[in-house]
């Protein structure tokens, strides 16, 4: 253990620019990936944010019986996509008006009769909040006799659909050119690898060394360069985030870092990295040697 | 020790046979000198013999192995039965003179507390005792080349294999490394030493065996002279 310790140590040293240059480049592998995931993350968050806000509002007919509409709450409940349902009276629905729309306060201070109809809000559950999901539970309340009119704000809906669609389009795309990228690029800091250590390999393979006694120093040295990579990743990521959650350019939201796991994963994927590289290059010459 | 049967070789790249038809038998205790023009088919016999290559077709035996049968494991246990020395010397630049030795032992499982006593008594063999913590490009090419002889030596095997290990060498730095291959045959070791030096060839007075176009022309052991 001793020696596979010291051993690895001394590849390390020996090849101190490649050394540097693989870390380097599984840690800008790790870094946009990283970066990426952040985006990702906070980008899916944030639609699930406004995706909390659809809804379906069925304007009910004034003067409907309280009982009536306590039955067709509970088969509206019923509905599969149905969250919960809630009885907005004309009264609370006058009280919301006034305290929200600043705007109207005075129009909506002195009225005589009140204007607002009583309503039902039905919260769809989070896998059915896009306009398909939203327009058939609204087909089916128009259904009901004492609905009068039924709205669920069809155009951001489906224009948050769309945007949903974007960037998952978007992510994957911009996900698979990055991952190329790195692949490419840690490949060829392999094969630089492999050149440069050939002979090494062959004279230990001369002097009688069995192929996991070669092959073990090498895969400890990958491993702790994927490791280092993965901790640099992790730290410019943080800086990235600490600078860009500081200014915030008025985004009007708190932005989520990465928790301990997907650090952790982050670090075991560096790991990952560095250990398939350095399997390939050592494996490569161990065949031909 | 080392006995080749109707042994062929061919690459898949040449159109000629690297080796033709060879048979010789190599007893213990000898020094065999194998001679012949580049290209003669010297490099492809010592390979068969640590088994970096496999032949074509005949049998090849060195030290109980039968190289044409060898599995890829076993390979480094008979490379433990050989020294191997060539004309680069093949030494790790960032590691002493007495790293380098010792890194031969480390490789095969050798107990760390008998390896310091090894090392110097292999380095003290060939008169490099005094460069042990020198690197090798502190070193002259005779001195890398006694470097990777004692490398070679500090398993004990029985056969040393060397690939012109005078080729780099200037006149004086031959005799001397020539001197110590001769001193380590003189212990009982096997000692087969391909080379183009016909000088040297003419002074050891050793058995040859000549190769052209891989082919043996001429083997000075078979009328009984030089061999063991």
């Amino acid at each position: 253990m001793k020696l596979l310790w010291r051993e690895a140590m001394l590849a390390f040293k020996r090849t101190r620019t490649l050394s540097v240059l693989s870390i380097t480049t599984i840690a800008f592998a790790l870094f946009v990936s990283g970066l990426f995931g952040l985006v990702a993350l906070n980008l899916r968050s944030a639609l699930r944010n406004v995706a909390e806000r659809v809804e379906v509002v069925a304007f009910v007919f004034r003067g409907t019986p309280s009982q009536q509409l306590q039955v067709a709450s509970d088969d509206i409940s019923a509905f599969p996509e149905v969250l919960e349902v809630r009885y907005v009276s004309e009264e609370e629905a006058l009280t919301r008006a006034r305290r929200d729309l600043v705007e109207f306060q005075e129009a909506y201070q002195d009225l005589e009769i009140n204007p607002l109809p009583p309503s039902l809000e039905i919260r769809l559950r989070p896998e059915f909040r896009d306009a398909r999901h939203a327009g058939e539970v609204a087909e089916r309340l128009r259904g009901f006799e004492f609905v009068e009119d039924v709205r669920y704000g069809r155009d951001w809906v489906e224009r948050l659909d769309a945007l949903r669609q974007i960037a998952a389009f978007v992510g994957l795309a911009i996900g698979l050119a990055f991952a190329l990228v790195s692949i490419v690029i840690i490949g060829v800091t392999i094969r630089m690898t492999v050149l440069h250590r050939a002979r090494e390999i062959r004279i230990m393979r001369l002097v009688g060394a069995t192929d996991w006694f070669i092959r073990g120093p090498f895969l400890l040295e990958g491993i702790i360069k994927g490791l280092i990579g993965g901790v640099v990743a992790s730290i410019l990521c943080a800086a990235v985030f600490g600078a860009f959650a500081a200014g915030q350019f008025g985004l009007g939201m708190g932005l989520t870092f990465f928790g301990p796991l997907e650090v952790i994963a982050l670090l075991l994927f560096g790991m990952l990295l560095g250990l398939t590289g350095s399997l390939v290059s050592v494996g490569r010459h161990l065949k031909k040697v | 020790m080392i006995r080749f049967t109707k042994v062929s070789k061919h690459y898949p790249t040449g159109t000629a046979p690297a080796l033709d038809d060879v048979t010789f038998h190599v007893a213990r205790g000898e020094f065999v000198f194998l001679t012949g023009h580049s290209g003669a088919g010297k490099s492809s016999l010592l390979k068969l013999m640590y088994g970096d290559e496999q032949p074509s077709s005949g049998d090849v035996r060195v030290s109980g192995f039968h190289i044409g049968a060898l599995k890829r494991d076993e390979v480094p246990r008979l490379r433990r039965r050989l020294g191997i020395v060539f004309q680069d010397f093949g030494l790790l630049e960032d590691r002493t003179a007495s790293e380098n030795v010792a890194f031969a032992l480390e490789v095969t499982g050798t107990r760390a507390d008998v390896i310091p006593a090894r090392v110097t008594k292999v380095l003290a063999q060939v008169g490099l005792l005094h460069k042990a913590e020198s690197f090798p490009r502190e070193l002259s090419g005779g001195e890398q080349q006694r470097v990777a002889i004692a490398r070679a030596l500090v398993n004990d095997p029985p056969i040393l294999l060397a690939d012109e290990p005078t080729g780099n060498l200037d006149e004086r730095a031959t005799r001397g490394v020539f001197q110590l291959l001769t001193d380590i045959n003189a212990l009982g070791t096997v000692v087969v030493m391909a080379t183009h030096d016909l000088d040297l060839v003419r002074f050891g007075g050793q058995r040859t065996l000549e190769l052209r176009d891989g082919r043996i022309v001429f083997d000075s052991g078979k009328d009984g002279e030089g061999s063991a």
